[in-house]
């Protein structure tokens, strides 16, 4: 539990709280922002670069943008200002403490006792890239098929169809 | 408590987060929000173990982790332009007005 | 010490190691980011403000005027009467808009403007942070840029403002897909994310001259379609409707006074010069000079160099063209910015698997000319014009 842990720790939990908890939409999407470079922080001193990267470029860059752009669209100025928690908060954070508490206790009580600390692998790009095209290529194919579906999908979805104009 | 016990505590509080939001959040964007909240917590799972495990050379946790990342970007694409068209119909993303099949 | 070409090429390195032997073994890793970054902190605000009085001149005298000369010779001092104008001038903020968002927007801007700087190659041995995934971190960097517009747009809480922010917002997506693609070509053939193997595969030299990137067919159009996609992505002229004073009252940043302004302005510069700097690394060759008898001149001086080219080409670019309109910005991006950076990809590709020899550069080149000129034709042929209706008041 070094100290860079513990300050990345507490910054992406304080973000993803402020997310899950703000009033305002576009603030919740801006401290979710700051949960995910958190979590991609914890990444890099994971030594997993790559992912790191991919992480702030996808979730900040893309899947943030996306949410807001999705908030500004749906934006309904309302003249009395609608409660944000649905009238079952209660039980809906009663279940979640029991999930965490539930995984917690697993954690605590598994065998990955205080080992030490294994050296820090040595990957580069070029492993990733030589696996992507070898043991992984199918997922590969998959995942671009499947991002093809998604965007071609997507945009079907939230077409605007107007009537042609006469 | 080990540096890996750390990382998983740490990601299942963060899935936990995620979960409260996606059940008790109004706002159906949000609810989206908190499900790629959940999928993140379960990358650093993934992450954590790769670091932590017997050959990290074999890179399957950095693997898992980038289709996961490229999934769900795609499931957050399609979830929006949902709701962007049920937003359309109903004039609302409340989800607790969205309730017309209910018994 | 001996003032050798050589010695005079690594002279900030050399000064770093020599500074570093004052400094206690602790506190070593510390002082070494340190004199590695404020150099950058320096210089890069530096040529921002060489670069405001350089564009004023220039576009002034393409448009058949002389620039500011009131202040000093040549207007040379305008730089720190605008710097004195911005820190004084009172910071108004709306009543209405997010306080706290309206203050971080800039800060964002301008960080991860600073941050795109760490794996730039500025001379040899001169990279801040030698990252295996170099170029891959760049892109994330400068995907957080977008971020931070949208939130200067919405805090402001005004509808100019909103507007503009969304624009550019779509802008820079639209036109960040085409940039990762023409420098996924670069990184094909040198085959790896490290900027500084980049550069050090271009610079050697066949005969006289050198092996840059850009003096191949697809080296030469991923340049072109990297220099378009980074006019986009830094809201620069022709694209700058989202923050064209004529069009829309400066977009996103109306609402922004005094200093904030002028952080949005040393941003959105400042970005300006990390993707022509980037653009030199993958492309131009980097600090490598372009002829093998010039090699003599310290290798900053050459990324210098050629960083002042490019900014004197977007100064130019900026006095000729017009404004692109919304819907033109994006129909240039999806329908022939992108369909030419694959077809890049392609020819690339075609170009790594022939024999060396005049073929494959005939092949390469009639596989590229043929699409750009297709599409052009296609996309002109494409223009309808409205039948004229007029309206009278009634």
């Amino acid at each position: 539990m070094t100290v860079s842990f513990l300050i990345l720790a507490i910054l992406t939990v304080a973000g993803t709280a402020a997310a899950m908890g703000l009033r305002n939409a576009v603030h919740c999407v801006l401290a979710l922002t700051v949960g995910f470079a958190g979590v991609a922080a914890l990444y890099l001193q994971l030594g997993a670069q790559f992912v790191g990267f991919t992480q702030i470029m996808v979730y900040v860059g893309a899947v943030a943008i996306l949410a807001v752009f999705a908030i500004m669209m749906t934006h309904t100025p309302t003249p009395v200002q609608l409660p944000a928690y649905s009238p079952h908060w209660f039980w809906g954070g009663i279940v979640a403490a029991a999930v965490f508490a539930v995984l917690a206790w697993a954690i605590r009580s598994g065998t990955a006792s205080a080992q030490a600390l294994p050296p820090q692998p040595d990957i580069n790009v070029q492993q990733i890239g030589d696996a992507l095209m070898h043991r992984y290529v199918l997922p590969l194919e998959i995942m671009g098929l499947l991002l093809t579906a998604a965007l071609i999908g997507a945009v079907v979805i939230a077409m605007d169809r107007k009537e042609e104009p006469k | 408590m080990s540096s890996l016990q750390s990382y998983l505590l740490l990601s299942a509080l963060l899935f936990s987060i995620g979960l409260a939001g996606a059940l008790t959040r109004r706002n159906a964007i949000l609810v989206l929000i908190g499900i790629e909240l959940m999928l993140n917590a379960a990358n650093l799972n993934f992450i954590a173990f790769w670091r932590f495990g017997p050959t990290p050379s074999r890179l399957t946790g950095i693997m898992f982790a980038i289709f996961s990342i490229s999934v769900a970007a795609a499931e957050a694409a399609v979830g929006l332009g949902i709701i962007l068209a049920a937003y359309r119909h109903s004039r609302t993303t409340d989800l607790d007005q969205m309730n017309s099949l209910k018994g | 010490m001996i003032l050798t070409p050589q010695t005079l090429d690594q002279i900030f390195p050399i000064a770093k190691h020599w500074l570093l032997g004052f400094v206690p073994a602790t506190a070593q890793p510390l002082a070494s980011a340190i004199l590695s970054v404020v150099p950058i902190l320096i210089a890069f605000p530096l040529l921002f403000a060489i670069t405001t009085w350089l564009e004023r001149k220039g576009l002034g005298r393409m448009q058949n005027r002389l620039g500011p000369n009131r202040t000093g010779p040549f207007g040379l001092l305008q730089p720190i009467a605008d710097a004195v104008k911005s820190l004084t001038k009172e910071d108004i903020v709306p009543i209405t808009a997010d306080h706290v968002v309206h203050f971080l927007a800039p800060l964002v801007l301008v960080a991860a403007a600073f941050l795109a700087y760490a794996v730039l190659p500025i001379g040899r041995n001169m990279v801040l942070v030698n990252m295996n995934a170099g170029v891959l971190f760049f892109f994330a960097i400068g995907s957080t840029v977008e971020l931070s517009v949208f939130m200067a747009g919405w805090s402001s809480r005004s509808k100019y403002s909103l507007l503009g922010a969304m624009r550019a917002v779509a802008q820079m997506i639209s036109y960040e897909i085409p940039m990762v693609l023409a420098t996924i070509v670069i990184i094909m053939q040198a085959g790896s994310l490290s900027t500084v193997s980049i550069v050090d595969k271009q610079a050697a030299y066949t005969g006289i001259f050198p092996h840059w990137f850009v003096f191949t067919p697809w080296g030469f159009m991923g340049f072109a379609l990297f220099m378009i996609a980074a006019t986009a992505e830094s809201n620069r002229s022709p694209f700058d409707l989202p923050e064209g004073e004529s069009e829309i009252i400066a977009g996103y940043y109306i609402e922004y006074s005094g200093f904030k302004f002028a952080l949005f302005f040393l941003g959105e510069y400042l970005g300006m010069f990390a993707t022509s700097g980037l653009a030199i690394t993958l492309f131009l060759g980097g600090w490598s000079a372009p002829f093998s008898f010039l090699t003599w001149i310290p290798s900053y001086v050459w990324f210098f160099l050629k960083l002042l080219t490019l900014i004197a080409a977007f100064i130019w670019i900026r006095g000729t063209l017009p404004r692109l309109r919304m819907d033109q910005l994006m129909n240039l991006a999806w329908k022939y910015v992108l369909p030419m950076a694959l077809i890049n990809m392609l020819v690339a590709g075609i170009w790594h698997f022939m024999p060396t020899g005049p073929a494959r550069w005939l092949v390469c080149t009639a596989l590229l000319a043929a699409p750009c000129i297709l599409l052009s034709l296609a996309l002109k042929r494409k223009k309808r014009f409205q039948v004229r209706t007029y309206r009278f008041a009634e």
